[in-house]
């Protein structure tokens, strides 16, 4: 269970960057440490005492392997992620661009 | 040492590595903190017996690494923030409303299975039968490209979008000043 909650102050760190940080590039880092926690936390629901990694082979056992479903699903959205950060990233380029500043109070005061 | 000894070693580090990366003034150290909390993340994801994710998550840093390098590594965008910008009151309101909602999800952890030991309702029938119905011995793959080939294509759809949405935003850009080097 101790693992649980420290996976979930982690979330907790990330989520705490987007609510307080002013600056675009550091809510966008705390969005990806939001998305390292998420995907952490399927992964440590899914691993079994003693079990190993689910490919078969001639010495592995099916009874002892490790949950595959969450560590399919967590695949698909690691690759989103970097998708997301890459658009992210070109979003906040294109703010800079057009006012200057990465900080979103001053983004937020200016018009247009 | 046991797993779990392991894992609250790497996740204390991730949460030490977190805390820097979005405290930490410089730019470019904030970015590499961040890669060192993802790598430190594929490490675990080893010790958790998932190779294929801590592959996938090892390119997907370095990819997000070199993306952010190469777009915010510019000399100007390395400002000092002036101490009076940051609102003192603000960020202890949430550090204390973060740090409540903690204390109220211990019950919730209680309530989930234990480490080590899953539910695998739907996973039992994919181990049994995995091998035999898809012809593929990575059981995850037979997972990704058989048994969930539907969410593939949503996944593929979504960064094809993403990819797309990026591109474009960039190349706005390009059209109304085209003087200016390519950033990204």
């Amino acid at each position: 269970m101790i693992l649980y909650i420290l996976c979930f102050i982690l979330l907790l760190v990330g989520l705490y960057g987007v609510l307080t940080k002013k600056d675009l590039i550091k809510i966008i880092l705390s969005l990806s440490i939001m998305g390292y926690a998420a995907n952490l936390f399927l992964i440590l629901f899914a691993y079994k005492n003693d079990a190993i990694f689910p490919i078969l082979s001639e010495s592995a056992v099916q009874e002892a392997m490790v949950d595959p479903l969450p560590q399919a699903l967590v695949l698909t959205s690691i690759v989103i992620e970097l998708g997301i950060t890459a658009m992210l990233v070109a979003l906040a380029v294109r703010l800079y661009q057009k006012y200057k500043t990465f900080d979103i109070t001053k983004i937020r005061s200016l018009s247009g | 040492m046991p797993i779990e000894t392991w894992l609250i070693f790497i996740l204390g580090f991730m949460i030490v590595g977190s805390i820097m990366a979005l405290e930490i003034k410089d730019l470019l150290s904030s970015i590499i903190a961040i890669g060192i909390v993802g790598l430190a993340l594929s490490v675990a994801f080893l010790f958790l017996q998932a190779p294929d994710l801590a592959i996938v998550q090892f390119l997907f840093e370095i990819f997000a690494i070199i993306i952010l390098i190469l777009a915010f590594l510019k000399k100007e965008y390395h400002k000092k923030d002036d101490p009076s910008n940051t609102n003192k009151i603000l960020t202890l309101v949430t550090v204390i409303t973060l740090g409540a909602i903690l204390f109220f999800s211990i019950d919730v952890f209680k309530a989930l299975p234990a480490f080590g030991e899953p539910y695998m309702n739907t996973a039992k029938y994919y181990l049994e039968n995995g091998a035999t119905e898809t012809g593929s011995a990575n059981l995850v793959s037979a997972i990704i490209l058989d048994y969930r080939a539907y969410d593939t294509l949503g996944e593929v759809t979504v960064l094809f979008t993403a990819i797309l949405g990026a591109l474009t935003i960039i190349r706005i850009k390009k059209k109304s000043s085209g003087t200016e080097e390519d950033v990204v």
